[in-house]
């Protein structure tokens, strides 16, 4: 099912405030395997310049990406949630997600295409801190893929990003 | 918030220094929690296969982590990352064995930019395929 069109330049409201706590980055640089102390100790985060624990870049994405589903999850977009996969992701940073941050992101439909069947929308995030200054966009392709596309070439690549379509 | 590595001391096709990471069942059982991304095909291999993978598959988000593992160590402050992107081209398949799979990561600078900046491209693969594309960090050097 082609995408509406019209939904391109939509902005969505900012989602309720998320509290980024050192614990977590903790448990989420374990989880990535990533020992730098900037994550973990306060004191190595100081000697950095910054001002507590900071998280590793692609942390955004757990917050960008939730706050996308209000997104994915239009019923007005049509979007089949089932069949999307990730296909591209990047970000922008004005500084490093940090322990204490509390964070909104306001996300916007940026393009909205049907390429060979699949539904490819890309959603831009903006985070912002308490203060109302920048922290980090976070751009996101999805791809809904065709319904043919089960079976045999193209698979692969698809559903490789479905990885980070459910949850 | 900038690197250790001076600006001056890279050129255009200085390598940073490569890496591999080993990937495991458990480690996405972990990522998965850590990160709230539960899709069971990083876990379930009925749920994979039923989907048209070959295998359990680890999350992309996870790759896009590793990889950027090489910049940042290299840079020393995290923060120095300015600009991080990535396409998803082809999965890390995840057997269940002692082993798992291993994504290997090299990078080099690509490009000299403006305020002490460069451009770093990073090609990471797993058994023998390219998993990322356009996979892409600026970074601020000092």
């Amino acid at each position: 099912m082609a995408l509406d069109q019209s939904f391109v330049g939509r902005a969505y409201p900012p989602t309720a405030p998320y509290e980024v706590g050192r614990e977590k980055i903790r448990e989420f640089a374990e989880a990535i395997g990533d020992p730098n102390p900037a994550y973990v100790d306060p004191d190595a985060a100081k000697a950095l310049g910054h001002p507590d624990v900071i998280a590793p870049p692609t942390f955004a994405f757990a917050i960008t990406y939730k706050a996308a589903g209000i997104v994915i999850a239009d019923p007005e977009l049509g979007l089949d949630y089932s069949r999307v996969v990730h296909g591209d992701q990047k970000f922008a940073y004005t500084r490093p997600l940090r322990a204490g941050d509390r964070l909104t992101v306001s996300s916007t439909i940026e393009s909205v295409k049907t390429l060979a069947g699949n539904d490819i929308l890309d959603v831009r995030g903006e985070v912002h801190d308490e203060t109302g200054a920048h922290v980090v966009t976070a751009w996101t392709k999805l791809v809904a893929r065709a319904l043919d596309a089960d079976a045999g070439q193209g698979t692969e690549e698809g559903a490789q990003g479905a990885q980070d379509g459910g949850a | 918030m900038a690197a250790s590595i001076s600006y001056d001391d890279v050129e255009v096709g200085t390598e940073l220094p490569a890496q591999s990471f080993p990937v495991t069942r458990a480690t996405l059982v972990r990522y998965a929690g850590a990160s709230g991304d539960f899709n069971p095909i990083h876990w379930n291999e009925k749920f994979a296969r039923e989907v048209g993978l070959p295998d359990v598959i680890a999350h992309g988000m996870f790759t896009m982590a590793s990889a950027a593992r090489v910049v940042t160590d290299w840079a020393g402050d995290p923060a120095a990352v300015v600009e991080y992107g990535v396409r998803f081209t082809k999965p890390v398949v995840v057997p269940n064995d002692d082993k798992g799979a291993l994504i290997e990561v090299s990078a080099k600078v690509a490009v000299k930019l403006d305020d002490k900046r460069v451009r770093v491209d990073l090609v990471a693969t797993s058994a023998g395929q390219k998993v990322l594309g356009m996979a892409r960090a600026v970074v601020q050097l000092s």
